[in-house]
């Protein structure tokens, strides 16, 4: 099988407000990757991925998406944004919020069509949701939002799926459920997962990148130690609770 | 009901009636979308098209209509433009709006007549000219609402999201604004600029207590705003109050009472 490129990121340096947040980044990821980025709050992560959505303008260097530009190919990603930061007393149901991943195929007048509802339906079921179809948006579990958030995504068929700090109100019980209907995606498209949280990124990622304003990136998952340290500036056991990290990534 | 025998009560019930529709949709977005200082500044700013109109000799609605919609395409451009503070830009913008009004009143030979209605509101005195123009902006508004009902909803709920999958939210915005700045005109005859964002507000607030469905919340609060404005009109004609203030004061009352007994049951009704 050839590995198509799907995002291709070459010495890219983006800015916020004059103090670089992403410095010299380079990043190539496959047609069926499954890429965990970790790095520490403010390191650049959401930055990163919204350089890819073509929400942020990369002050140099070179970001293309299935080899156009993010924009044009925005209708290809699917985006799944942090949960904690919509208002919970919305009034909207899960039905409605799914559908919004429509909106770049029907544009701004259309109407649902049958297969828009067929996709929102397909969506929900691939995330286990259907059945919260009905319910106010803010009254599901953190979880449960996280699902929802990403059928939303996966309605308009997606070729790379980028996620959001998504196990951060994910209780831990449920974080297995959510990875294994990832590794169920993971056959369809390019998934790229970032949190600051070491241990959310599971066995189930097939590579690892550490991102604090400098990507290291090996197109594995085996990480040094002191590629950690660099990465968070400070020892490592304060994040991974004593024991070492990389044996958490090791042990498969 | 003699009281219908008389023109300037039909006027003024008819004129509650399309003020409590405008209220009532683009209430809802207001209050979803948070935007209640926004809505204040573009009301108040207004006032500076009052002023023109008495200056120049128009019908002060119609300079009315002009400084809102410029005050809530130049408030709505600065704040997503720039980096200043968007709080700052309404408070400016909402003065020097006020400013300009005053300065064209006092410009403005002779007597100023029915300056304190549009200050604070007259039902009573609406005239039939006024009631055409008022149906009028009520059709726009509900056009465009039909038609952007999905944009709006994007621009409301996850304006990133929209942006992502293709919703012009930035030019969305610019129209909620002005269809906001549409419905203060149609709300000035009735409750006055100084009072405009309390039935902005109010009879959204109430219907969100009982429904989580955007558009069952726009028909109940057209229909808070009917009682609002009819409940009001009412007692100011009983009690020989001033209109405008009695309306808002009854909306007023009647929320707050509704979240008193919501939190003495302890769980709101919704369906």
């Amino acid at each position: 099988m050839p590995t198509e490129e799907i995002v291709k990121v070459e010495n890219l340096w983006a800015y916020y407000d004059g103090e670089p947040v992403l410095e010299d980044v380079n990043l190539s990821i496959g047609r069926n990757d499954f890429l965990g980025v970790i790095g520490p709050n403010g390191g650049g992560k959401t930055t990163l991925l919204k350089v890819i959505l073509g929400l942020v303008k990369p002050k140099r260097g070179i970001v293309s998406v299935l080899g156009k530009s993010p924009e044009k190919s925005r209708n290809k990603i699917g985006y799944v944004p942090q949960v904690n930061l919509f208002d919970r007393d919305f009034p909207i149901n899960v039905w409605d919020v799914v559908l919004m991943g429509c909106y770049g195929n029907i544009g701004l007048l259309g109407r649902y069509h049958s297969e828009d509802k067929e996709a929102a339906q397909k969506a929900l079921e691939t995330v286990g949701g259907l059945e919260l179809k009905d319910r106010q948006i803010g009254k599901l579990s953190g979880g449960e939002q996280q699902r929802v958030f990403i059928a939303r995504a996966l309605v308009a068929k997606p070729k790379l799926l980028l996620l959001d700090e998504p196990t951060a109100s994910v209780d831990p019980a449920m974080q297995t459920e959510f990875y294994e209907i990832l590794e169920g995606l993971k056959k369809q498209m390019a998934i790229v997962l970032v949190s600051h949280d070491i241990s959310a990124i599971s066995i189930y990622v097939d590579k690892i990148a550490c991102l604090n304003r400098q990507l290291y990136y090996h197109g594995s998952k085996e990480i040094g130690p002191e590629i950690l340290e660099a990465t968070y500036k400070c020892p490592v056991q304060m994040i991974a609770h004593g024991t070492v990290p990389h044996r958490v990534l090791k042990e498969h | 009901m003699e009281v219908l025998q008389y023109e300037f009560m039909r006027n003024a019930l008819l004129a509650g009636l399309l003020a409590a529709v405008a209220c009532g949709i683009v209430g809802v977005y207001v209050a979803v979308k948070k935007i209640v200082f926004i809505s204040g500044g573009i009301a108040h700013a207004s006032f500076g098209g009052i002023g023109l109109g008495y200056f120049v000799g128009i019908n002060p609605i119609l300079g009315a209509l002009l400084f809102a919609l410029a005050s809530a395409i130049g408030m709505g451009f600065i704040t997503r433009r720039t980096k200043l503070p968007e709080d700052t830009v309404i408070g400016i913008l909402w003065a020097m709006g006020m400013a300009l009004g005053v300065i064209f009143i006092g410009l403005t030979p002779g007597y100023v007549p029915d300056l304190f209605s549009y200050l604070f509101g007259n039902i009573l005195t609406v005239p039939s000219t006024d009631l055409i123009f008022m149906l009028i902006l009520d059709v726009i508004i509900i056009a465009i609402v039909i038609l952007f009902y999905k944009g709006f909803l994007a621009l409301s709920f996850d304006e990133e999201f929209g942006t992502v999958v293709g919703v012009p939210i930035d030019a969305l915005y610019l129209l909620l604004l002005s269809v906001i700045a549409l419905t203060i005109v149609i709300l000035i005859r009735v409750v006055g600029i100084i009072l405009i964002i309390a039935l902005l507000t109010i009879p959204a607030a109430m219907a969100r207590q009982f429904t989580y469905n955007i558009t069952k919340m726009m028909f109940l609060s057209i229909l808070f705003g009917i009682v609002f404005t009819f409940g009001g009109l009412w007692l100011s004609f009983v009690l020989d109050l001033a209109s405008g203030a009695t309306i808002i004061l009854f909306s007023g009352i009647v929320l707050l009472a509704t979240f008193g007994v919501n939190r003495l049951r302890r769980k709101p009704v919704k369906v």
